[in-house]
């Protein structure tokens, strides 16, 4: 355990290190594409700075702008460790939003801790059998896991959308077609004295969770012998299908509770403002971190950090939004591609275990 | 490494010598601001501000208030109707110091702006879409939304003149009540020139399917229909598209001409610009902008585009004799019987007559005879 221990640790300093140098090194092409639309960067980075972590206000936006992320990016991160690419993140939020709303009108009429319980289990499960199609269609009808799970990211709206405007809808909701509400005292609260709502911490416990379990069980351990090698996990005597679909199915399930949050802390009813996109930029997360769980809690409040001080920069700057997605997008490039780029450079400060 | 210490240096040079020229602006500006207090107001859009539809049309009306003398506008846009709404506006009020948000987009009501302005009362929040109810709302909120159905009555006069299959087209997001109210009031329109005429409703699912609205309107067009209009958040795919298949068009929310220089005869349009000026005169004066703030072409809420090449003179003096009576004292109703719905239920009777602000209207289900098309089962 303690050597374990010890080469996760060293291994994950270096990659830490590499990617900040990624990291800063995006940020300097970026600074360069400011000059050439004519913007000032260090007015922009001060703008950066004051929007995402320049005051009491500012850190709990980025924190909240994080919160969303740090479920999402698990549809992509666990799949990763099996050797696959799935990027159905946005469908699974979806379809345990859904499953969330339905719960939570389901169960009025009890106390607040069964229907958040409630909730949480039905998102979970939807979530979770929901990617758990994509696992299935992979592993025994050799869908391609990528399109299958962008493919179902539609239908999933579809389905909510096709409820949410028939046979779920509040007649009150008129114009913007949306469930129930669940009742406003049975709302997710948020901790003392700020504004960051519980869905933030039960995230951060989930990721820590899903660390210890695929780097420090049986289970995680025979999870990376499959995406290694398919093969000689089976002839080593593993139960692959089992272990594809329970890995898809955390996967879909954590994704689910992205959902659960935004109906439970925010919107209080499932509507079309389920959909904004998270769960693509969770794929992003999931690659920056490496689709480590531990590693995705720092990158999501990176991604928050932008989110948050996006508004700023548009609002003093007058720079368009797309500003913050073309740092986003070199951000992306630099890190899958650094090990290239560094080398090019003769940088190599470390090298990846 | 040699190789990176250049580029680093010549980054680092190309940073420093920016930012130096640029830094005296910053200062000066600043030094603006606190002299006296200026007044500022926070503008959020759904989507992108020069989208040729919804957003830009708020984007005119924010142009507009940034010719007033101590007024300072912040702008947003790409917003999603989700937690970021919130933080954007406590983030306008925190950062900004922003006295007046207008967040434009119609799902920032319910839960945003109603949490935003419990915790913010001295804020005032103007909210497009008319969901106001001052029995349960804040009262540092307000709510204005204009019958723009006015402005698609208008339209589809200047479409059915202009037609000459007599076929009609619509591209509509979703069937909800506005929606179906735009799609009557085209139909109405053009039925007081033809009654014949009928108009084809394609139902996307969405508000911004560029795609799909592109696919409509290319089905439209092989399906003998002339005049294409729609409801979506931007009309430019659709108008482009009518463009490029050589038949004509009816904007919706802003302007379009420029889209189809050709084939675009006029559109329904928000009159942002007007309202939001009066707005800010109101809350300057100390005026409560409290409420429900509704109109149409009347009250200057509503206006229609510049008329295209293609509409003639008898059109234009036609749609100029209705809009002169809406503006008239007794006003204009669009609703007014004999109407059946287009499967054969009598909705008003000869006679019957429903107001602007009846709130009949504001849950209409059906669409009139002469539309092709259904409303998907609730």
């Amino acid at each position: 355990m303690v050597t374990i221990w010890n080469n996760q640790m060293q291994s994950g300093l270096m990659a830490f290190l590499n990617s900040l140098a990624a990291l800063l090194f995006s940020f300097l092409l970026f600074a360069l594409f400011l000059v050439l639309i004519g913007a000032n960067p260090m007015e922009v980075f001060g703008y950066m700075i004051e929007g995402s972590v320049g005051s009491s206000f500012s850190i709990q936006n980025t924190i909240m702008m994080a919160t969303p992320l740090l479920f999402v990016s698990f549809c992509t991160a666990l799949p990763a460790k099996l050797g696959m690419v799935v990027i159905g993140g946005e469908g699974a939020l979806v379809i345990g939003g859904l499953a969330a709303a339905i719960a939570g009108v389901a169960l009025s009429s009890t106390g607040y801790v069964v229907t958040i319980i409630g909730m949480f289990l039905a998102a979970f499960i939807a979530g979770g059998l929901w990617i758990s199609i994509v696992g299935y269609l992979k592993h025994f009808k050799g869908a391609n896991e990528t399109i299958v799970s962008l493919l179902l990211n539609y239908i999933a709206i579809a389905l909510m959308n096709h409820f949410v405007e028939g046979s779920l809808r509040d007649p009150e909701s008129l114009n913007k077609p949306s469930t129930y509400h669940i009742g406003t005292d049975k709302m997710l609260g948020v901790l003392p004295g700020m504004d960051i709502h519980y869905g933030t911490v039960i995230g951060i416990v989930i990721a820590l969770v899903m660390y210890f379990l695929f780097h420090f069980t049986t289970f995680g351990f025979s999870v990376r012998i499959i995406g290694g090698n398919k093969k000689a996990a089976k002839l080593a005597g593993l139960t692959i299908e089992k272990v594809i679909l329970v890995t898809f199915f955390l996967a879909g399930g954590i994704s689910g509770l992205a959902g659960m949050v935004e109906v439970a802390a925010i919107h209080g009813r499932a509507n079309a403002s389920l959909v904004a996109g998270y769960g693509y930029t969770g794929i992003l997360v999931s690659f920056l971190a490496k689709h480590n769980p531990l590693a995705i809690i720092p990158v999501t409040f990176l991604f928050g950090a932008l989110t948050a001080s996006n508004g700023l920069i548009q609002r003093r700057c007058e720079l368009p939004d797309a500003t913050m997605i073309v740092l986003q997008g070199i951000i992306f490039v630099t890190i899958i591609g650094w090990d290239a780029i560094s080398s090019m450079l003769k940088l190599r400060l470390v090298k990846t275990a | 490494m040699k190789n990176f210490a250049v580029l680093l240096s010549a980054v680092v040079a190309l940073i420093g010598a920016v930012s130096c020229s640029g830094s005296k602006e910053s200062t000066e500006g600043s030094a603006d601001s606190t002299a006296t207090k200026e007044m500022a107001i926070g503008f959020i859009y759904v989507g992108a501000k020069d989208d040729y539809g919804y957003n830009q049309a708020h984007s005119e009306g924010a142009a507009a208030l940034k010719t007033i003398p101590g007024v300072k506008i912040y702008e947003e846009e790409n917003v999603p109707e989700t937690m970021e709404a919130q933080k954007t506006m406590e983030s306008m009020i925190n950062l900004d110091k922003a006295d007046l948000i207008f967040p434009t987009s119609f799902g920032y009501f319910d839960p945003h702006i109603l949490d935003m302005a419990k915790k913010y009362p001295d804020v005032f929040f103007l909210h497009c879409g008319g969901m106001f109810d001052s029995t349960k709302h804040p009262k540092n909120v307000g709510s204005y939304f204009g019958y723009i159905d006015e402005g698609m009555y208008l339209s589809g006069i200047a479409a059915g003149y202009t037609s000459k299959t007599k076929k009609l087209g619509f591209i509509a997001a979703k069937p909800i009540p506005q929606v179906l109210r735009n799609v009557n009031a085209f139909a109405l329109g053009a039925q007081s020139v033809d009654p014949s005429i009928t108009v084809t409703v394609i139902f996307t699912g969405d508000w911004f399917l560029p795609v799909k609205e592109a696919e409509a309107a290319n089905s439209l067009a092989d399906q003998g229909i002339d005049v294409i209009t729609g409801h979506v958040d931007s009309p430019k795919v659709l108008i482009e598209t009518a463009e490029k298949r050589g038949i004509y068009s009816v904007g919706y929310h802003t302007n379009q001409l420029v889209l189809a220089p050709k084939g675009f005869l006029t559109g329904a349009v928000w009159n942002w610009p007007k309202l939001y000026t009066d707005f800010v005169t109101m809350y300057k004066e100390g005026k409560s902008l409290s409420g429900l703030h509704r109109g149409g072409i009347k009250e200057g809420i509503i206006t229609i585009a510049p008329f295209g090449p293609a509409v003639s003179d008898e059109a234009k003096k036609k749609v100029e004799a209705v809009q002169t009576e809406f503006m008239s004292a007794a006003g204009f109703n669009i609703f007014k019987g004999p109407i059946t719905s287009n499967t054969g239920v009598v909705i008003l009777k000869e006679g019957e007559v429903q107001t602007q602000r009846d709130p009949a209207l504001e849950s209409m289900s059906y669409l009139v005879k002469g539309v092709v098309g259904k409303i998907p089962a609730l």
